[in-house]
């Protein structure tokens, strides 16, 4: 996923490369894309059609079939925004800061659909939205820390500035997903309502199982092909700043010359 | 009946909005990259 | 360290004591939620008295984010906290002192405004050793995660709006934590109220350290 960054001695370009891409796909994310695209569509067969209902969710747990890998997903994002953000700290390099943000973008994403998901099957299972169940509770609260990460980049600053703080933000939140977990479980103790995992058979088999697993492939591979396209993205955009401020540099200075 | 509604909704909801958001990044590194050197977006 | 601590929030509080803003505002905005509160909640219904622990601690939480951008603004205005990086005093002196300093103007804050609720939400204070237990550990894990985005909030000048949206969420655990020990604590709810203070002291503990740890990048490159 790292850029080349080899830049060639004195400026001489090799002959013999291919022209460079004028966009953010590559050899690789081309397989990753083909890969999740016939995934998905390997999913939508087997969790709408080939799995039959289950014994206890009935048809909704076809709903979990997605709402259980983007949580998933979710989570392998903030992990990754948290790592990256505990490697920019220590070795300060652009590509740590870049990969914490992308990763967190794609990260409130999916949890906005898990939450998303998650009010459907509360309609079909308990006839409201919204029940104040633990996980759709503990989701909700971190989405919006997210949320806070994501307005922290966009603030303008420096990008050092940006850096650090962005990555402070993101080792706190991530810290604060177990204790929110564990807080929000206790808060609930008490009321016992239908959860959404809680009624997931531990035996699930077969094709249930099957494409359980599946779902949870595809949302990571998913996950992997938007990371390195927004990661990319994010590097794109940051060159195409600095020569904006080059250009503008370069016309002050010509400004200045001609007074 | 109804169940299927909301089952469809979830499904469609999902994938329409990851669909949606990988459009949106790809069309924004294309006119990234138009504004960017040669150097700087040879990917591995 | 402890002594460079207790210089930075003795120096903060001075400060504090002189502009009489946590005094002359923060503390009228708390009194004033106790209000708004019982305008909110008809005050004949006994939701009042039924929610006390919740309104509470809420209100601190409001307070605090006042608080925290207070204690900041005032190393922002004069460029005291660069002036403190030249001191030499070592970051995570400079975090301890403020959280220190937080955690006094709070304490004296929930004090009045406990006294407030006992009498305008008409409710009886007792289970005085988990209260003072809870206020104490609640206070200082709001404190802790409350220095470190205030010093985020000043290394992005112009988005003080950002504060709460950082800091809120952060703090559900321990409003969740607080008001469960606290219903216990006057009697509201049954079961054990010692978890939930157990649980308020983890989160201070992991965000004072994080928070010590994490200052020093923080204010290096301001």
């Amino acid at each position: 996923m790292t850029i080349d960054g080899s830049v060639s001695p004195s400026g001489a370009v090799a002959p013999a490369r291919s022209p460079a891409p004028t966009s953010t796909s590559s050899r690789a994310t081309r397989i990753l894309g083909t890969v999740a695209l016939v995934g998905t569509a390997a999913l939508v067969v087997f969790g709408l059609w080939i799995t039959p209902p289950d014994a206890q969710l009935g048809e909704t747990i076809r709903i979990l079939y997605m709402h259980v890998p983007t949580v998933s997903a979710a989570y392998v994002a903030f992990i990754i925004t948290a790592v990256a953000s505990v490697a920019y700290l220590w070795k300060r390099t652009e590509f740590w800061d870049l990969l914490a943000a992308s990763s967190a973008e794609i990260g409130v994403l999916f949890f906005a659909l898990t939450i998303f998901n998650g009010m459907l099957w509360g309609r079909i299972t308990w006839g409201v939205f919204w029940r104040w169940e633990p996980r759709l509770t503990t989701t909700t609260v971190l989405f919006l820390t997210y949320l806070g990460y994501l307005a922290v980049r966009r603030v303008p600053t420096s990008t050092r500035t940006r850096g650090t703080v962005s990555a402070v933000i993101g080792i706190l939140a991530v810290v604060n997903i177990p204790i929110t977990h564990k807080a929000v479980d206790w808060w609930r103790g008490l009321h016992q309502e239908k959860t959404i995992f809680g009624t997931v058979d531990p035996e699930m088999q077969g094709t249930q199982l099957f494409t359980a697993y599946l779902g949870l492939t595809v949302f990571l591979v998913l996950f992997a092909w938007l990371l390195i396209h927004r990661f990319r993205l994010a590097w794109l955009t940051e060159r195409a700043e600095e020569q904006g401020l080059d250009a503008a540099i370069a016309e002050r200075r010509a400004e200045g010359s001609l007074s | 009946m109804n169940e299927a509604a909301y089952i469809a909704a979830a499904w469609i909801g999902t994938f329409g909005a990851v669909a949606a958001y990988a459009a949106w990044i790809i069309r924004r590194g294309r006119q990234a990259s138009e504004l960017v050197d040669e150097q700087d977006r040879r990917w591995m | 360290m402890i002594r460079d601590a207790a210089l930075v929030a003795s120096k903060d509080l001075r400060l504090e004591w002189r502009g009489r803003v946590g005094l002359g505002q923060v503390l009228p905005f708390a009194l004033l939620c106790v209000l708004l509160f019982a305008f909110a909640l008809d005050p004949d219904r006994g939701v009042l008295q039924r929610a006390t622990s919740g309104l509470f601690w809420m209100i601190v939480l409001f307070a605090a984010v006042l608080v925290v951008q207070r204690s900041f603004s005032v190393e922002g205005e004069d460029g005291v906290l660069d002036a403190l990086r030249l001191s030499g005093l070592a970051p995570a002196s400079v975090y301890l002192g403020k959280v220190a300093a937080i955690v006094v103007q709070l304490l004296a804050l929930e004090a009045l405004l406990l006294v407030a609720v006992a009498v305008l939400y008409d409710t009886t204070l007792r289970g005085w050793g988990l209260l003072l237990g809870t206020v104490l550990l609640a206070t200082l894990g709001i404190a802790g995660a409350g220095a470190t985005y205030g010093v985020v909030g000043l290394r992005l000048q112009g988005a003080e709006t950002l504060l709460p949206l950082l800091l809120l969420p952060l703090l559900a655990p321990v409003l969740i934590g607080a008001t469960r020990a606290g219903d216990v604590a006057l009697g509201r709810s049954a079961g054990p109220g010692w978890p939930w203070a157990a649980m308020l002291g983890i989160f201070a503990v992991v965000y004072v350290s994080l928070g010590a740890i994490l200052f020093r990048p923080l204010m290096e490159d301001l």
